[in-house]
C-alpha cells in the first residue's frame, strides 16, 4: 500500500454512465492481486472531501498502467469522469485482499459472475486465471442493453453469457436465470456485484468452493475507521467482525453475512 | 526554527499533533504507513468495558466539506486493549490518550481505572459526547451535573490526568465546561461531532443505518473555533481542540482560538499522511507569522484584544 500521484493516460465512456480509465505510475509495482481496489482522491478541495474506492480491471506492469473501471454516479464519481488525460490523481491502493488465483491449477474450471459496477475486477481475474491454464465461463448481469459492457472482453477469454433485469440484450432476468440455464461445471465460484446477487449464489451453490467481493460504505479504506464492518454467519450477534476494506472485500462463501 | 513541543498536564508533547480519537484505530493501520514516533500523542479508539459491535452498516456518508459516521463505539473491549492494542503501541515513544466510554458511571469508572495503570498510557480522554451511541455517550455530556459527577468519580480513580471531551450539541457549552473543571478535570478536549442527518433522494430514508450520525471535517471547523474561543476564557485548565483540522494554518487558527494542542481527525482518512505534514509545516508557519515558540500562540485571538463576552438573552 502506498500513496503515490498517477496520472491519466486514457478516460472512455464505455456504457450508460460507466468509464474506463488507464492510469499510470509506480503504484502498478504493488498490485497483483485481481479484486484489488484503490482509493482516490477526486478533488484537492472539500467537496467531496473523502477518496472513492475504485476496483482495479485491468494491471499492465510491464508498461505500468493500470485500467480502474467506475459508474459515475455521485458527485465524487462525476468529478472523476470528468478529468482529463494528463491530470494526475492522488491515489491510495492497493488495497484490500483481492481473489486468490493460485488454488486453481492448469485444466481446472472456474465459473465467473459479474453484476453491474462489480464486473470490472473479474476481467482481471479471468485474465490471470486463464494465464494459468485455468478454463472460465462469465455470466454477466445488467439492468439494460445499454449498461452492458466488457462483454467482448470476456468472450476473448472463455464463454460468455449477459442477462439483463428488462430483457433488452441476452437472458431476461438476473444471473442466476442464466446459470439454470447453462448448467455451467465448475470447481471455484468467483463472483462480484450486488450483494442480494452474492447472496443468491451463495444459496445456490452451498456445496462449492465459492469466493465472493462486497461492496461497503467506506471512511478510510485501510481498517482504521471500523466503517465497513460485518458480521461472521458463525457469530451473527456476536462481537467478532471482518472489515470490508482490510480483511476483504473478497470472502469465501459463508464466512460473512450478506 | 519555532519551537512546537509544548507540556500540558500528563503529556510531554514534542509537537502539539495527534490524530483524535476513532479516526486511527489502535494506530496499527497507520504503522503500516509512517512512523508513529513522529506524533505529538494517539489519542485511541473508544474503550467500553465489554467489547462493542457497533451499529448496522451504513455508518458513514459524505456530505459538503464532511463526513457522517455512526460508528457506535465499536471496540474490542478493554481486556483486548489492555492485552493486545496497547503492548503493540508501547514500541512507540508516544504518549497514549485512552479515549473511555460507558453506559454507566461504574462503566467509566471500571475502564478509567484499569487503563490509566497501563504504562504508556499517559492520560485519560473521557468520553461523555459520543452522539452515536443510545445509552452513555452523549447523555453524560450535555446536563452539567451528570457531566460532573461522571468527571469526579473518574478523577477519583485515575491514574493518570482526565481530559473530557465535550459535546457541540448543547446550548451552553461553558456552563458544562465550568462544571467539569469545578469536578477536578485536568484539561478539556474539543468538540466532539455535531449530531446530523443525510437522506438517500432514492429511498427516502435516512443513509445512515442509524438514521443519525456525527458530522466531522472541515464543515464544523468554525463551530469548534467559536466554541474553543468561548471556552478557553473559561476556564483554566487546557484544551485540546479538534474538528476539521487539515492543515498547518487550521492548527494555529485553534491554538489562537485558545486550544494548547490540537488533533486531527476525518482528515486521517482524506489523506493518511496529513498528520506528518502538518507536523513538518508548522513550524515553518510560525516562524513565517513570526512565533517563536508554540506557546506564544495559545489563546491569542482574545489575549491580545478585548475579551468577547459571551451573552445569552
Amino acid at each position: 500500500m502506498k500513496k503515490a500521484w498517477m496520472t491519466i493516460i486514457s478516460q472512455t465512456n464505455i456504457a450508460r454512465n460507466i468509464y474506463e480509465m488507464t492510469l499510470e505510475g509506480e503504484l502498478v509495482d504493488l498490485m497483483s492481486s485481481p479484486g484489488q481496489f484503490v482509493h482516490i482522491r477526486v478533488t484537492e478541495g472539500l467537496d467531496t472531501l473523502l477518496r472513492r474506492p475504485i476496483s482495479i480491471s485491468c494491471i499492465d506492469k510491464e508498461n505500468r498502467q493500470c485500467k480502474i473501471t467506475y459508474r459515475a454516479e455521485g458527485k465524487g464519481t462525476m468529478l472523476l469522469a470528468m478529468k482529463q488525460p494528463g491530470d494526475k490523481l492522488d491515489v491510495l491502493g492497493p488495497l484490500g485482499n483481492g481473489f486468490t488465483v493460485e488454488e486453481l491449477q492448469r485444466g481446472d474450471h472456474a465459473l465467473i459472475v459479474g453484476g453491474g459496477i462489480g464486473v470490472p475486477p473479474l476481467l482481471e481475474l479471468t485474465k490471470q486465471l486463464n494465464r494459468r491454464g485455468v478454463s472460465t465461463t462469465h455470466v454477466l448481469g445488467f439492468q439494460s442493453k445499454e449498461d452492458v459492457f466488457y462483454k467482448n472482453d470476456f468472450a476473448y477469454f472463455g464463454d460468455t453469457y449477459v442477462a439483463t433485469v428488462d430483457g433488452t440484450y441476452g437472458t431476461e432476468g438476473f444471473v442466476t436465470n442464466v446459470l439454470e440455464e447453462i448448467q455451467p461445471p465448475f470447481m471455484t465460484l468467483f463472483a462480484c456485484g450486488p450483494t442480494p446477487m452474492l447472496g443468491a449464489l451463495e444459496n445456490l451453490f452451498p456445496d462449492k468452493n465459492v469466493y465472493l467481493s462486497l461492496e461497503e460504505r467506506m471512511g478510510c479504506g485501510i481498517g482504521a475507521c471500523f466503517a465497513c464492518v460485518c458480521h461472521l454467519q458463525n457469530d451473527p450477534e456476536g462481537y467478532s467482525y471482518k472489515k470490508v476494506c482490510t480483511d476483504g472485500p473478497v470472502f469465501r462463501a459463508g464466512e460473512v453475512v450478506l | 526554527m519555532s519551537c512546537i513541543s509544548i507540556k500540558l498536564p500528563g503529556l510531554d508533547l514534542k509537537n502539539p499533533i495527534m490524530p483524535a480519537s476513532g479516526c486511527f484505530g489502535f494506530g496499527r493501520e497507520f504503522a503500516k504507513l509512517y512512523d508513529l514516533n513522529v506524533l505529538g500523542a494517539i489519542m485511541i479508539k473508544a474503550t467500553t468495558a465489554e467489547p462493542r459491535f457497533g451499529n448496522p452498516t451504513p455508518r458513514v456518508a459524505e456530505t459538503n466539506a464532511g463526513m457522517l459516521n455512526a460508528i457506535g463505539l465499536q471496540n474490542p473491549g478493554l481486556e483486548k486493549v489492555m492485552s493486545e492494542e496497547l503492548p503493540f503501541l508501547a514500541d512507540y515513544n508516544v504518549p497514549i490518550i485512552a479515549n473511555v466510554a460507558g453506559s454507566l458511571i461504574e462503566d467509566y469508572v471500571k475502564v478509567a481505572k484499569e487503563i490509566s495503570a497501563a504504562p504508556n498510557v499517559h492520560a485519560l480522554e473521557l468520553n461523555i459526547s459520543c452522539p452515536n451511541v443510545k445509552t452513555g455517550g452523549i447523555a453524560f455530556g450535555t446536563d452539567p451535573a451528570v457531566a460532573f459527577e461522571v468527571t469526579k468519580a473518574v478523577k477519583e480513580v485515575s491514574e493518570v490526568p482526565v481530559y473530557v471531551k465535550l459535546s457541540p450539541n448543547v446550548a451552553n457549552i461553558s456552563e458544562i465546561a465550568v462544571a467539569i473543571e469545578k469536578a477536578g478535570a485536568d484539561g478539556l478536549t474539543m468538540i466532539n461531532t455535531l449530531l446530523g442527518m443525510r437522506i438517500d433522494l432514492k429511498t427516502g430514508r435516512p443513509i445512515l443505518a442509524n438514521g443519525t450520525g456525527g458530522l466531522s471535517g472541515p464543515a464544523i471547523k468554525p463551530v469548534a473555533i467559536r466554541m474553543i474561543h468561548e471556552v478557553s476564557q473559561k476556564v483554566s485548565i487546557p484544551i485540546i481542540g479538534m474538528g476539521g483540522v487539515q492543515s498547518a494554518e487550521d492548527v494555529l487558527e485553534y491554538i489562537f482560538a485558545g486550544a494548547s494542542a490540537v488533533a486531527v481527525g476525518t482528515a486521517n482518512f482524506v489523506d493518511p499522511f496529513v498528520c506528518p505534514t502538518i507536523i513538518e509545516e508548522l513550524p515553518y508557519k510560525m516562524h513565517e507569522l513570526g512565533f517563536e515558540d508554540i506557546s506564544e500562540c495559545i489563546g491569542r485571538s482574545w489575549k491580545q484584544h478585548a475579551k468577547i463576552a459571551y451573552s445569552r438573552a
